[in-house]
């Protein structure tokens, strides 16, 4: 689906476990399109299969999970060596966090 | 938008927002030839910035006729909400079991209990449904919410819901296109004149005749009505909002200022702003409206805020709805209120047909007259 202009992957996260070669200085989304990543969460409301629609913030398509804390973007987060990303399963659930009074 | 000096219409609406579009609908659907002239996206639209609730805990605290209209509006949204969702194409999202006021602390829970019995003693029985709720009892309502440590209790309104006011918009400029009315988005309406046979109304587009005109504009109204002859004075008052992402439900009822969606977002409000014209966002603003929810639902205090924004609610010197005929040029009228949600139901099926006849006498407790000498009432919602 995309091609890389480079082979330049110095980067290698997790995504559900398995890794993914990534350059340094992407997103998690673009490396996890580039390596055809396609389902990045399933919707809180249907379950529905989603992924990044517009790469800038705004949408909050492609939210995933990332080093245990739900709901990131993953489009706004750059990759780091050995992070952990797993996809987003339906709403998070803060109720089990710490609460701040 | 072609020059319509050919087309005549019975009644021109000058304002496309919750107000404009119950009125133009309830006009259209009572037989008469509608243009709905509204702006398009950068409009100052309050009816695409407000938080949704159908609610009369909080309205006509020192106007008892303000209280029936909130009343019978809440009445009639149950039927008013299914002729909606059949025009907007889907459920609008109605849903009416009752409206909390959280109380965080005794003096919070004293004048929720205060308003109770003045809202009792000004209006009777016409009074809202509504009970002061203790820390226990409002859990029992709720069991599986987790409350934060400093809720108190709350007020429980058993007249008040909440709707999507997005999918409300969307019914009402589609229930008017389906009975005939024309939606006319464009730019600003500039001026309203009267003619030999009714009025016009100016747009950098060109310009719409009819007999009638209604000028609904929300926080514009006051100097478009001044060109027909109403003094209608109203001033921009901001509310802020916060949306979360979708979260699992931990809030059945919708409460002031704090609601959950069908969807799962949670939506949080709210500021009363005075002395600013822009809708925009503050820091402090959303900050101390954050810091409120999660005072009373601790369970937010990790998730992501997805959106905020400001938006113009249109405020009569008393925070009450005014509704005018125009004296000087008969055929006129204009109208403006901060609760076009709750009001829409009345206004598409009360206000709307005594504008086609000519008569507002039956709403004269809210002729915009009252305003003169008034100071403003600041913060007054």
């Amino acid at each position: 689906m995309f091609t890389r202009p480079t082979d330049d992957l110095g980067v290698t996260i997790t995504f559900e476990g398995n890794a993914v070669r990534a350059r340094d200085g992407d997103s998690v989304a673009a490396a996890l399109l580039a390596a055809g990543h396609l389902v990045f969460r399933e919707t809180a409301v249907s379950g529905a299969p989603r992924g990044p629609f517009c790469m800038m913030g705004a949408c909050f398509d492609c939210l995933v999970e990332i080093d245990s804390e739900p709901a990131r973007q993953a489009c706004m987060v750059r990759v780091a060596e050995g992070m952990r990303v797993r996809r987003q399963r339906g709403a998070a659930d803060y109720a089990s966090a710490e609460a701040v009074e | 938008m072609r020059d319509q000096a050919d087309t005549r219409y019975d009644v021109m609406v000058v304002g496309g927002g919750m107000v404009g579009s119950a009125l133009a609908y309830g006009m259209a659907r009572a037989g008469a030839r509608v243009a709905l002239l509204d702006e398009g996206d950068l409009a100052l639209r309050a009816a695409r910035g407000n938080f949704g609730l159908v609610w009369t805990q909080s309205k006509g605290d020192g106007m008892p006729a303000y209280v029936r209209l909130t009343r019978e509006s809440a009445q009639l949204w149950h039927k008013f909400s299914d002729e909606l969702s059949g025009h907007a194409g889907r459920d609008i999202g109605y849903r009416q079991q009752g409206g909390l006021d959280f109380c965080l602390d005794e003096a919070d829970f004293a004048e929720c209990s205060a308003r109770i019995a003045r809202l009792h003693n000004q209006s009777g029985i016409e009074a809202p449904r509504m009970v002061m709720l203790d820390r226990a009892e409002l859990q029992a309502l709720m069991p599986a919410t987790r409350l934060g440590q400093r809720v108190v209790g709350a007020l429980l309104c058993h007249d008040d819901g909440h709707v999507n006011p997005l999918y409300v918009l969307r019914g009402l400029h589609a229930g008017l296109r389906a009975n005939g009315g024309e939606h006319l988005p464009g730019p600003p309406v500039t001026a309203v004149e009267a003619t030999a046979r009714g009025f016009v109304a100016h747009r950098a587009d060109g310009f719409v005749t009819a007999e009638r005109v209604v000028v609904a504009a929300g926080v514009h109204t006051q100097w478009l009505a001044a060109m027909v002859g109403i003094d209608l004075q109203v001033r921009p008052v901001r509310g802020q909002n916060i949306v979360t992402e979708r979260l699992p439900r931990m809030l059945p009822l919708p409460a002031s200022a704090l609601r959950q969606t069908e969807e799962g977002v949670v939506q949080i409000g709210v500021t009363y702003e005075d002395g600013v014209d822009q809708p925009a966002t503050t820091v402090p603003g959303l900050a101390g409206m954050a810091a409120r929810a999660v005072r009373v639902l601790p369970d937010l205090a990790n998730a992501r805020m997805v959106r905020a924004w400001g938006a113009l609610r249109p405020m009569t010197p008393d925070g009450f709805p005014a509704y005018a005929a125009s004296a000087t040029h008969p055929g006129a009228f204009a109208c403006a209120c901060h609760s076009g949600v709750t009001l829409a139901a009345a206004h598409v099926n009360r206000v709307a047909p005594k504008i086609l006849a000519g008569d507002l006498s039956a709403f004269a407790a809210f002729d915009p007259a009252r305003f003169k000498g008034m100071q403003h009432v600041h913060a007054a919602h």
